[in-house]
């Protein structure tokens, strides 16, 4: 269930880029200085941000960790 | 004059991080060498993964795009890079730092070669991602003798500017390694994260705020476009998005991707990338759109005559007339331009050390060069059976310093455009080389002659978009000119920055054609032994 949701998240992301709603207009800008269309992509990046950190969160490839660990500590034992 | 010391003093940093790095490696094993001994901690590895990937484009090409075209740069390149880019290291990056740990990998080549039981198909696929790297290390010094040039105003010339760049990532990358070259990546990624800040608070308050520049731009009707996307095709900014895909298929990304100490080390960089992005472009897009509104520096001048020229009478004019034209209008520097009509010239210094930083990202190139062609030419073809490996790694050596005095060589003779092209394609090149990596760790089905066909298919689809480019002159800024429609619907167009299929970049057909063509072609031939898919996904999808 996590992983679908997860893959929602990340496709709704991917559409959301494609912001055609700001393609022509330049108003507001925003603090008086940043164009919305501009103001919008840089919200889009914190976004990626906070879904980046769902994945590392919730999708974790742990098993390679564990993995990778068990390896090293068996070549310590035999070392 | 004092610029121009400041970023010597700087190179001489470099240089030093370079030769520390020396003392604290053995300097005789491959894996020492080529990887750091796969341990690189979090921090290290944040910066370095991140420096590497922000070539000169970041900061001189991002603000002379946002120059000619306005906001909708962030949104095409930033942004979109901020998604994508975090996503395959944590989809990809992962997986293949897993495989290195307990296979030894130092290349994506030797996974290919073991994961599809194959061996010059390996090369061929080594071959292409060494012609389409070659260009990036040749335009670096280009940038370094340029930068240099420029922030000495005129005092260090060219071909002296592009071979000291060239001498200095040379020798950390020849004593230093993959542990120097790693510890110069991150001082430079905190240099122009800082250049960022640094620069928009010093042009900002030079130009006395920014609101009443924003206003002007919105209030005259030649530059309110530049404020929106307006000029911008949807399916243009729409096919960017495939640009991206490249960063995992570089093998330099890739095989920094194996330094890391522990897995745990990926999750601050997958978070932090997308934020990093924006610090560095954010600024860069912003005071590029801003330098329109700098009247009084001449060269800014010329450059917005050059380009009112090409939209009023392009259309008239012959093919190199406009190209020449194009290159007057090219904002590539505004950033150094803004910076010497507003900062102080020991910031000037300062910030040029920033750029330098950034124009100097060829040092992963180079040494991912010398790693493939010692692990997948060298010890694949016997070389470290024979020789051992510490000839190996004296090889690796040597090839550092032949393939720096190659591209310096080139740099001096051929004109600089042909190798922003060439970088042009690369990019799309290696985007339409991810589906290898995506088939190789995600599908049990896929074969060497899935993987030999997606290859072939790049280098073609390369080969032709370039030679297209070159036979059919870039119209003048307007409609694109279309060169082959089919009942009405135009399926190739020459338009005024490339070529556009079905109104797409060529990007879009060519990473879907290569998964395509992957697919069907693994459907169709051998898979490899049972035990070989079972070594790999016993392991990676339990």
């Amino acid at each position: 269930m996590t992983r679908k949701l997860l893959i929602v998240v990340v496709v709704l992301l991917y559409v959301l880029h494609q912001d055609w709603w700001f393609w022509r207009s330049a108003h507001p800008f925003v603090f008086g200085f940043i164009p919305i269309g501009l103001f919008y992509q840089a919200c889009f990046s914190v976004a990626a941000a906070l879904v980046m950190w769902m994945l590392v969160k919730y999708a974790w490839p742990s098993h390679l960790e564990r993995e990778i660990e068990e390896d090293q500590s068996k070549e310590g034992r035999s070392a | 004059m004092i610029p121009a010391i400041v970023v010597f003093i700087y190179l001489a940093v470099v240089l030093y991080i370079g030769i520390f790095a020396f003392r604290k490696t053995s300097g005789r094993k491959a894996e020492d060498y080529f990887l750091a001994n796969r341990s690189l901690g979090p921090f290290v590895f944040l910066f370095s993964l991140f420096g590497t990937n922000m070539t000169a484009f970041a900061i001189l090409g991002a603000s002379g795009h946002a120059f000619s075209n306005g906001i909708v740069t962030f949104g095409l390149m930033a942004s979109s890079s901020g998604l994508v880019i975090p996503l395959t290291i944590f989809l990809v990056g992962t997986r293949m730092w897993a495989l290195g740990k307990r296979y030894g990998f130092m290349t994506p080549v030797q996974m290919f070669r073991d994961r599809w039981e194959c061996n010059h198909i390996g090369t061929v696929i080594f071959a292409v991602q060494a012609v389409l790297l070659v260009p990036y290390i040749i335009i670096g010094i280009m940038g370094g003798g340029t930068t240099l040039n420029a922030v000495s105003g005129g005092f260090v010339p060219f071909w002296f500017g592009g071979a000291i760049v060239a001498l200095v990532v040379m020798s950390y990358v020849f004593f230093g390694g993959m542990r120097g070259t790693a510890w110069v990546n991150t001082f430079q990624t905190i240099l122009f994260l800082a250049f960022g800040t640094i620069a928009i608070i010093v042009i900002g308050s030079g130009m006395g705020g920014f609101s009443s520049a924003v206003q002007a731009i919105a209030n005259s009707p030649a530059l309110a476009p530049l404020l929106t996307r307006e000029r911008i095709s949807p399916y243009y900014f729409f096919s960017y998005t495939f640009i991206p895909l490249s960063a995992i298929a570089f093998p330099h990304i890739l095989i920094f991707c194996l330094t890391a100490e522990k897995m745990a080390h990926f999750k601050k960089t997958v978070i932090f990338y997308p934020l990093c992005i924006m610090a560095i472009w954010l600024p860069c897009v912003f005071l590029g759109v801003m330098a329109n509104r700098v009247g009084d520096v001449p060269q800014i001048r010329a450059k917005q005559e050059a380009r009112r020229v090409l939209a009023t009478q392009g259309k008239t004019m012959a093919p190199e007339a406009r190209d020449e034209l194009r290159e007057k209008s090219a904002g590539d520097d505004v950033i150094l331009l803004l910076l010497q009509r507003y900062a102080p010239l020991w910031l000037a210094g300062l910030l040029g050390a920033g750029i330098m930083a950034a124009v100097m990202a060829s040092d992963s190139q180079i040494l991912a060069l010398s790693t493939m062609f010692t692990e997948d030419v060298f010890a694949h073809y016997g070389g470290k059976r024979r020789f051992g490996e510490t000839v190996q790694v004296m090889t690796g050596r040597i090839f550092v310093v032949l393939l720096t005095l190659f591209a310096y060589a080139v740099a001096l003779r051929a004109p600089e455009t042909i190798f922003e092209l060439a970088i042009q394609y690369a990019f799309s090149g290696f985007a339409a080389l991810s589906p290898l990596l995506i088939a190789a760790l995600f599908w049990k089905g896929s074969t060497k002659w899935g993987a030999l066909a997606s290859t072939l298919w790049v280098a073609a689809a390369v080969v032709a978009v370039a030679v297209f480019q070159q036979v059919v002159p870039a119209p003048a800024p307007g409609p694109s000119l279309v060169y082959w429609s089919l009942g009405g619907t135009e399926i190739i167009s020459r338009t005024p920055g490339g070529t556009a299929v079905y109104g797409f970049m060529p990007v879009v057909p060519m990473v879907i054609i290569s998964a395509l063509l992957m697919f069907v072609v693994s459907k169709l031939t051998a898979k490899p032994k049972a035990a070989t898919v079972k070594k790999y996904f016993d392991f990676l999808n339990p």
